[in-house]
């Protein structure tokens, strides 16, 4: 890919962050770099789409390191599971054999797996040498019938977001507007209930979370026609232009997608989340207020009062538990404030925030959640987080997995909050998940225990002090 | 002996291969006070990060020289040096690994030469030590990325010598990638029995064994082989090496120290274990202990109640060359017959081990294979789970990576007791696989039938 196309995606005019120095413009740091790159962040948007053969065109690091690892699940094949990759050798490098491994690795997976479509993904390697991917995919497509989609998403091209970008181009390019939906099922019609249909864009279904919100889609007669990319397949993904609005699910990589199937096809779209009461109920009010149906915006209250009112009951005695808890909040972008409100319901307090991928809107917000002495944390290395931990006498940490041994080395309470997760905090029913998650983690006897010097040794505590 | 078969395939499925780099990563982890960074782009090393926080669960040092594109067209040459700086300044390491990637290697790399143009630039840094490896992925896999590493490790950091039992009971262990932190933790226990004072490199038993330290945080490994250690091998009275990858490495050790060695292709089951012991009794002059005694008897005992389930049970294999001869070994000495192996690179071992072919290949060679020979029992990484739940079998995991589980790390495999151990595991899977002779009711019996056994109801 041109640096000039690199430069393209990295402008997002419907992105807030847009005016600010772009960040995929920097440099990585040599010596001081965390986080994965464009490939992990194309196959994080990309991989859940249960039905397609997913190839990794590339020596075997890339997939071989990484298959497997991600949280998404899906009611449909689970061909997304299976690892496929060239796994190139020193050969077909160095004679340029790359180019015909991968054209008959897509005929194996499209013979040994009849996949719906054939998900290409370029690597460093691969880009570097050369190979012409698109060439490859088209020939291979012709060849063997199966649609076969080039991800140009070579790691060094820069971030895990930049890959989220470029894949959703290549979705946008190759695969959205290809095929009309069809027509809703006669069983499926219920009297009164006109079905809209809407689709998503950036819900992964993390440890099947949105199976927790998906029956009341089907309550109100919203129709999910395509999930860019939760419990997805792909001929759903192929209709995602007929939706009659779509939400941008809490993370702002994917926004390119939204914002070009609104250009196109005239969808409208919003951004929003299903993380806490308040902001599932917004997002239900969104769709409502996009798609301009009095009857439906009716029905979206009535829902919204009876889920409200009955987690609201089943959160109670939570609350007493975690009433006054201290949290200390490191995550990015939106969930940085959605998260805070859901912890608030909770009656805990949120001593902390980071903000390393937030807008300035997204720091608004949380001034207006958290007031104005809201500490937030641009950046959030072990020492800092630790170091906050401690000054704000904070009782867990909430921030990704990669923080996880950080925390339970320093002997201190944790909850996982980004996609490697195991336990689904979405909707109504996830925010019960979410306080049976932090009372586990903040009641556990064991803190205690592995503070506590043996008895022969000297007295010292190690560790940070708990504050419990 | 077995008959290898190529990779046939375009498409690797289900792949069981980990990079070189990452095994080479693994061998620097287990040196104290170091830290690894590949020469590749930052997800070379972001992945290879994530694969060893969820085996060990354990923050794991590991840093990248974030190759970009342009970088990889134009020179990549300043980000070593800048990423050697950075490391050197922040951290102070004793060690700093540095294996190379696919990408680097393919954009033509002189790591040598990187490694003198930072030590003629920063003499300030001298005393950190750093050690550079070629592996790029597209050869081998971890188990040989790992023995590179330690070859690269004594290359560098063995002095030339000739004092070979200076220290009368000092004995080095080169140990395999094939060995958990469970196995180095056995085997140092077993030399200390003896007297004697073991030198491991890599010690991951040490680095890796997951363990709470005072210290909230270190950008560094927490534990490890010593580079003052490592610099004294030349004065043991022996090496023993544990593992046909480190050949190589072995030879480089004794050429350069003139050190005895003895070589050991694992250390699974009765018969390896007697092997070790006596040549500890032998380097040590003293008898073996009530206490091993009594530990082999143990496994003796064990061997005869298990035989019951294990013998002829059919077993498949999918595992980096080592550990695959180790438990083709270990399995053929119970009774077992292995109707499957893969292995995911060419190994010199390959050809040694008990049964009738190996396959380099991957864990969709394994389904066929295991499925096409009715195996009863998968051992392999926990990428396996889902063979083994479409064959209905279990898996015994070991290997890299270990994900779903908690402690594979932790798991011994060598010496009596922990074979003991494994004994009572894989006899409990399958046991646990058996199903009885379903019930039959005679058309003849003229009587209602009985309520299922439940509460209330007392059965003898």
């Amino acid at each position: 890919m041109k640096t000039s196309e690199i430069a393209v995606l990295l402008n997002e005019p419907a992105c807030a962050h847009n005016a600010k120095e772009k960040s995929g413009c920097s440099r990585p740091k040599p010596g001081a770099t965390a986080g994965g790159c464009s490939f992990d962040g194309a196959q994080i948007a990309l991989l859940p789409i249960a039905d397609v053969a997913h190839i990794v065109h590339g020596p075997i690091a890339c997939a071989g390191n990484s298959w497997d690892n991600r949280g998404a699940r899906t009611t449909g094949r689970a061909l997304y599971r299976v690892g496929m990759t060239t796994d190139l050798t020193e050969q077909d490098i160095v004679m340029g054999r790359g180019e015909k491994r991968l054209f008959h690795a897509i005929r194996q997976a499209v013979d040994t797996y009849a996949p719906e479509a054939v998900f290409v993904y370029a690597t460093c390697v691969t880009a570097m040498i050369g190979d012409d991917l698109e060439a490859v995919c088209k020939a291979a497509s012709g060849h063997w019938g199966v649609p076969v989609v080039p991800v140009d998403c070579a790691g060094f091209y820069g971030t895990k977001n930049l890959g989220n970008r470029i894949a959703g181009e290549a979705i946008v390019r190759h695969v959205i507007g290809t095929r009309e939906p069809d027509p809703v099922p006669e069983s499926a019609q219920r009297p009164g209930i006109q079905v809209h249909d809407v689709s998503l864009i950036g819900e992964y279904n993390i440890a099947g979370e949105f199976w927790q919100v998906a029956p009341l889609f089907d309550e109100l007669g919203l129709r999910i026609i395509g999930s860019l990319s939760g419990d997805a397949r792909y001929r759903d993904i192929q209709t995602m232009h007929r939706a009659e609005a779509s939400m941008v699910v809490c993370a702002k990589a994917l926004l390119n997608v939204a914002r070009k199937v609104q250009g196109r096809w005239r969808v409208p779209f919003f951004e929003g989340s299903f993380y806490g009461v308040a902001d599932t109920s917004q997002a239900f009010r969104d769709f409502a207020r996009l798609i301009g149906d009095d009857d439906l915006s009716k029905r979206t209250e009535a829902l919204i009062a009876r889920e409200e009112a009955a987690i609201d009951a089943q959160l109670e005695p939570w609350r007493e538990r975690l009433r006054g808890k201290r949290a200390l909040l490191y995550t990015g972008g939106v969930k940085s404030w959605s998260v805070v409100s859901a912890l608030q319901d909770l009656g805990m307090e949120v001593v902390a925030t980071g903000t390393r991928k937030s807008t300035a809107e997204d720091k608004a917000r949380i001034r207006e959640l958290m007031g104005d002495d809201a500490r937030m944390l641009d950046e959030g290395g072990p020492a800092t987080l630790l170091g906050t931990y401690e000054e704000y006498g904070a009782d867990i940490l909430i921030a990704g997995g990669r923080n996880l041994y950080t925390a339970l080395k320093a002997r201190i309470p944790f909850l996982d909050i980004n996609q490697e997760r195991e336990f689904g905090y979405a909707g109504y029913a996830g925010m019960l998940e979410l306080a049976r998650q932090l009372a586990l983690t903040i009641e556990s006897p064991v803190w205690r225990a592995v503070r506590r010097p043996a008895p022969w040794a000297a007295e010292r505590v190690a560790g940070i002090p708990l504050n419990a | 002996m077995a008959e290898v078969i190529k990779r046939s395939k375009a498409l690797a499925v289900n792949p069981l291969k980990a990079s070189q780099p990452v095994g080479a990563a693994l061998a620097f982890l287990g040196l104290r006070h170091a830290i690894p960074m590949l020469h590749g782009s930052q997800g070379c090393t972001a992945f290879g990060k994530v694969f060893f926080v969820r085996h060990f669960r354990e923050p794991i040092p590991l840093q990248t020289t974030a190759m970009d594109q342009v970088s990889t067209v134009m020179s990549a040459d300043e980000n070593v040096i800048e990423g050697l700086r950075t490391l050197c300044e922040k951290n102070r390491p004793d060690v700093i690994g540095l294996p190379t990637t696919c990408l680097s290697e393919a954009q033509g790399t002189d790591i040598r030469r990187l490694v003198r143009e930072f030590r003629a630039r920063h003499p300030e840094f001298d005393r950190v030590s750093v050690v550079p490896v070629n592996t790029p992925d597209y050869v081998g896999c971890l188990e040989s990325g790992f023995a590179l590493a330690l070859e690269a490790i004594i290359d560098d950091l063995v002095p030339q010598t000739r004092h070979g039992g200076r220290r009368r009971r000092q004995v080095n262990i080169l140990a395999s990638s094939m060995l958990t932190p469970g196995d180095v933790e056995a085997i140092k226990e077993w030399v200390e029995t003896f007297g004697l004072r073991p030198v491991v490199l890599p010690d991951i038993g040490d680095a890796l064994d997951g363990h709470l330290i005072d210290k909230a945080f270190s950008a560094l490994t927490i534990g490890g082989t010593p580079r003052s250690e490592i610099e004294a091998m030349g004065d043991s009275v022996a090496t023993l090496v544990v593992g046909r990858s480190l050949a190589r490495a072995a030879d480089l050790l004794k050429e350069k120290t003139g050190v005895p060695d003895y070589r050991f292709d694992h250390l699974m089951g009765l018969d390896a274990g007697d092997a070790f012991t006596q040549i500890l009794a032998d380097l040590s002059g003293q008898p073996v202990p009530e206490r091993i005694e009594r530990q082999r008897a143990q496994l003796q005992d064990a061997m005869v109640d298990t035989h019951f389930m294990l013998g002829f049970t059919r077993i498949a294999l999918a595992l980096d060359p080592d550990l695959l001869l180790g438990f083709a070994s270990f399995f053929s000495g119970l009774g077992a017959e292995i109707v499957a192996a893969v292995a995911p690179a060419r190994a010199e071992a390959l050809a040694d081990i008990l049964c009738d072919a190996v396959q380099i290949g991957d864990l969709e060679d394994l389904e066929n294979l295991a499925r096409r020979t009715g195996a009863q029992l998968v051992v392999s990484n926990s990428h396996a789970v889902q063979v083994a739940e479409r064959l209905s079998i279990p898996l015994l995991r070991a290997g890299f990576p270990q994900y779903d589980c908690v402690g594979g790390y932790a798991r011994g495999w060598v010496g009596y007791r922990h074979a003991r151990q494994t004994l009572f595991d894989i006899a409990n899977l399958i046991l646990g696989q058996h199903h009885g002779i379903p019930a039959y009711r005679s058309i003849y019996r003229n009587e209602p039938e009985p309520a299922r056994a439940g509460a209330g109801l007392a059965r003898h």
